[in-house]
């Protein structure tokens, strides 16, 4: 008789080793002989070599882990209910989730639809499988977010805006910057779409400011829910990166594919920046109460997840593959977001629009000023004044923001390109495309719509390249209407048939809240096409103008 | 008279929970947007409706990105078949994250639990000896059409006009694919316990034996149609139930006991509920559209043809298959009755559906 006891050799039965499983997996497809696959969503690049899939993991194990997680994110649901967190929660930060959940499910199921176009483009069948995962997961990310909305709907003060939230985000000028997100992840060239501006740039360096950034700040303000189910959700991005580093590799070892990827490389970054830093940079200052002077700033948190991780160890290599690698775009990203206060100017952008969004901002006040100016030195030079005349312009009476003469502010142009105002007034760019004249917030941004979104990119034809489409710039759909019957057209209106479901306040009372008569007699004009309507000498000067931007009159 | 002070903005809420204050739109607490299938919303339509947007219905400044040909990121010329309204079907499973992963997390539990016991019983040894060769090389063969059909449902959950549909056919490329995996590891724990199964013989069937060339030639027509609800509808109204209800049900469930072979069922009856529910989806998919005041007979001759050309094909693939059922020693089922229930059953579908079933089918 032994003295110890080793169950193992009672209990323990030999399996299949993760390696064989994924094997015998990967060879479950065969190259047709009888009929051809359909042809797929075309792209212009040449995947020749083999993907592997770096995860190896198996239908089998991902299920159990996954429900596992699930029932980890609606236990936590249920104890926050327990737990009355609703009763301490900030409700300037829930009120930014009628935003940023309008928006999110929609990238996340077009991410899933987009693994459909991935499945038929790379060769082998390894990958295959961490495509089919990745299709699965963001299945999960849609509707697991619908679902955290649909809860604060069922339980915070004012449902108001989550009770219209796919309604509202068909509709919004604000969400309207989430559907490039979401639609360029699925719609022209495969490989640019769901491969480079998804998995290699969207996924692999901005989730990290989406999906880690923000519970941090959400928890800070009373929100254990947000961080419960995204923080789930990005747990599942390492698998996506992993997906797509790999079919990167594949295309880096194709020199023909270099012009393609520098190309989708320079216009991805830029539009992942222009989109997720103005709405996280947002959500995550301007939506909070936190003052704590030692957290770290969005520009900081910045400089360690997009410069250090992502720009200095994911896209520096390479370059050691030939592909050339435009250090100028990450310091001008840089540059907009710490010397041109470009997530600031959003912060503005949105509060002034605050009639035709669907949730609602408070003013910044004495408190959020302070830590505005620590951690950005002369913010309060910039934007204190004008956070002034938001708060007195906050009470029902007042003109909207939107159409006040008094403080100074000049509503923007739109970009044609990222779908963010051209904020940034001394970048501002004009120019033509097809005969038609276009407004863009950068250089870079006329770059991607003129010359990359094109049939042809420095003298290669570029035939499965995707195009912008649609009534792009949202002003221009209501151009000549008043206000109120705008805001009545979105749907932005409360059961009582007058009260707006957007308010300029956090105060919930009837005598507080804007109605459709405070804000009828104001008309909505298209600065586009007013700009189109300018003979050129009057562009010319408004363009000098715009460009030299505006003073907020000093607040008395 | 403007009220407005620093202090009154500052002022925070007494408490951010629901019922805290009364105020216009404060009981406002469910979506309001779309109109429930029932009385009443259920959960999977609250977090699946409108999610893809339309610019029928909500989406203002229309789809804004567009494919070089001028075709938007989705769009109703992805399938022959039209609709007044693309958004009435729901899901009959109505599934949504949480009901899938439990759903498929409880089959994965249950085909390790019967596996690993059968394994720690010695089961597969003692299984008949030419039953073995059978699975080997017949199930071993049949786990790439399974493997075939999750891949078209893959490609096909990316075409449809709403979230409703595209996600049911999303959750059965899932299903396709777990079971194609499920039947892929079996095969290699099996040979853990019996070394003299080949792995590799089974995708060489699949290839070369004339008895799966028919099988293979349907699935890969399948996959080659670029219309998404071709594909939806043959996998789940043709080829599902003449072909692999046939091979799951009519043979490897039937005759494994026999035998001596207790865990190969208990791993394809996984697929066979996966079937009900991915089968109640799409004739529930294809009902609404064959009853479409507007387009329904359009729609019928359009389904009229695509059964009679997948149907031509599956059935030459069932017959093709008739020698499977000599090979088990012990022979508890015969193919021409096997056969006469797959067809039962395809008369029973699209009957129901109001189809045309072709010539071939009819005579069969």
């Amino acid at each position: 008789m032994t003295a110890g006891l080793t169950l193992n050799k009672i209990t323990s039965q030999r399996g299949v080793s993760i390696g064989e499983a994924a094997r015998r997996i990967a060879d479950l497809g065969w190259n047709p002989s009888y009929v051809q696959e359909a042809m797929t969503f075309p792209t212009d690049y040449k995947i020749g070599r083999q993907p592997k899939d770096p995860m190896k993991q198996v239908l089998r194990s991902y299920f159990p882990m996954q429900e596992e997680k699930d029932n980890r994110v609606y236990g936590a649901l249920d104890a926050a209910l327990r737990g009355d967190m609703f009763r301490n929660v900030e409700a300037r930060w829930v009120e930014w989730m009628k935003l940023f959940l309008a928006i999110i499910p929609f990238p996340e199921i077009s991410a899933a639809r987009s693994m459909s176009m991935l499945a038929r483009l790379a060769p082998g069948e390894e990958l295959r499988t961490g495509f089919t995962m990745q299709m699965i997961d963001e299945f999960r990310h849609s509707t697991i977010q619908m679902n955290l909305k649909k809860w604060y709907m069922e339980n915070y003060i004012d449902p108001a805006g989550f009770d219209i939230t796919e309604a509202a985000f068909g509709k919004c000028y604000a969400t309207t910057i989430g559907r490039q997100f979401g639609e360029g992840f699925l719609t022209g060239d495969a490989v640019t779409a769901a491969n480079v501006y998804l998995q290699v740039v969207a996924e692999t360096a901005f989730t990290n400011t989406l999906f880690v950034a923000m519970p941090s700040e959400a928890a800070r303000n009373g929100d254990y829910a947000l961080p419960t189910v995204f923080l789930s959700v990005q747990s599942d991005e390492s698998r996506h990166i992993g997906n797509g580093h790999s079919l990167l590799m594949s295309i880096l070892n194709d020199p023909d594919n270099h012009l393609l990827l520098e190309r989708d490389l320079r216009y991805a970054f830029w539009q992942n920046h222009c989109i997720i830093d103005a709405a996280v940079g947002t959500l995550i200052e301007y939506g909070t109460t936190n003052r704590d002077k030692s957290k770290e700033s969005y520009v900081e948190l910045w400089h360690r997840w997009i410069y250090e991780d992502y720009y200095r160890t994911y896209m520096l290599p390479l370059e050691k593959y030939g592909i050339k690698v435009h250090h100028d775009d990450v310091a001008a990203a840089w540059d907009r977001l710490v010397k041109k206060n470009y997530h600031h100017k959003v912060a503005q952008f949105f509060s002034v629009g605050w009639p035709v969004n669907f949730w609602r901002i408070e003013a910044q006040t004495d408190k959020d000023f302070e830590w505005f100016e620590h951690k950005y030195p002369g913010w309060y030079a910039e934007f204190g004044d004008y956070w002034r005349w938001y708060g007195k312009k906050s009470v029902p009476g007042e003109t909207p923001m939107l159409f006040d003469q008094e403080n100074g502010y000049v509503y923007p142009h739109r970009c044609w390109s990222c779908m963010v105002p051209c904020l940034i007034r001394e970048d501002f760019v004009v120019d033509e495309v097809d005969g038609k004249l276009y407004t863009y917030c950068s250089e870079l941004c006329r770059w991607t719509h003129k010359v990359a979104f094109s049939a042809e990119y420095e003298g290669r034809s570029t035939p499965a390249m995707g195009r912008f489409s649609g009534r792009r710039e949202w002003e221009e759909c209501y151009h000549g209407w008043d206000l109120a019957d705008c805001i009545k057209d979105l749907g932005f209106v409360r059961s009582d048939g007058k009260t707006l479901v957007p308010q300029p306040h956090l105060r919930f009372d009837d005598k507080e809240m804007w109605t459709l008569d405070h804000v009828r007699g104001n008309t909505i004009q298209s600065p586009l096409v007013l700009l189109r309507n300018m003979t050129p000498e009057q562009r010319e000067k408004h363009i000098a103008d715009y460009r030299a931007g505006f003073t907020i009159r000093p607040f008395q | 008279m403007n009220a407005f002070t620093q202090e009154a903005i500052a002022q925070p809420p007494r408490s951010g929970a629901a019922g805290a204050a009364q105020f216009a739109g404060w009981d406002s607490r469910k979506y309001n947007y779309y109109k429930p299938k029932g009385r009443h919303a259920t959960h999977y339509e609250d977090v699946t409706v409108d999610v893809q947007p339309d610019p029928k219905r909500y989406l203002l400044q229309d789809f804004i990105i567009s494919f070089p040909d001028g075709t938007p990121t989705y769009s109703e010329t992805w399938t022959a078949a039209k609709s007044s309204d693309w958004h009435q079907f729901r899901a009959v499973d109505e599934e949504w994250e949480r009901t899938h992963y439990q759903r498929q997390s409880t089959i994965c539990g249950m085909i390790g639990s019967v596996v690993e016991n059968a394994r720690r019983a010695g089961a597969p040894k003692r299984l008949d000896r030419t039953w073995v060769k059978v699975l080997e090389q017949y199930l071993g063969a049949y786990k790439h059409a399974e493997f075939g059909l999750g891949m078209a449902t893959m490609h096909a959950q990316r075409y449809g006009y709403t979230q409703m549909i595209n996600s049911a056919i999303l959750t059965n490329s899932s299903y396709k694919l777990r079971f194609a995996q499920d039947l892929t590891l079996y095969l290699a724990e099996l040979a853990l316990d019996l070394p003299e199964i080949n792995l590799d013989l089974g995708k060489q069937h699949w290839l070369e034996n004339p008895a799966w060339q028919g099988t293979r030639e349907a699935v890969e027509a399948i996959n080659g149609t670029s219309d998404y609800l071709e594909k939806y509808f043959a996998v789940n109204l043709v080829f599902e139930p003449l072909v692999a209800e046939l091979v799951r049900s009519g043979f490897f469930m039937q005759v494994a006991a026999a035998q001596g072979d207790f865990t190969t069922p208990t791993v394809i009856s996984a697929a066979e509920g996966d079937y009900q529910r991915n089968l109640a989806n799409t004739a529930e998919l294809v009902h609404i559209l064959s009853q479409d005041a507007e387009h329904g007979a359009h729609n019928r001759a359009l389904f009229n043809r695509w059964l009679a050309e997948h149907g031509k094909r599956a059935l030459a693939a069932a017959r093709q298959l008739q020698p499977m059922w000599s090979l088990p020693h012990h022979k508890v089922a015969q193919f021409p009755e096997a056969l006469n229930r797959a067809l039962e059953r395809i008369r029973s579908i699209t009957g129901e559906l109001g189809l045309e079933l072709p010539a071939e089918l009819k005579a069969a």
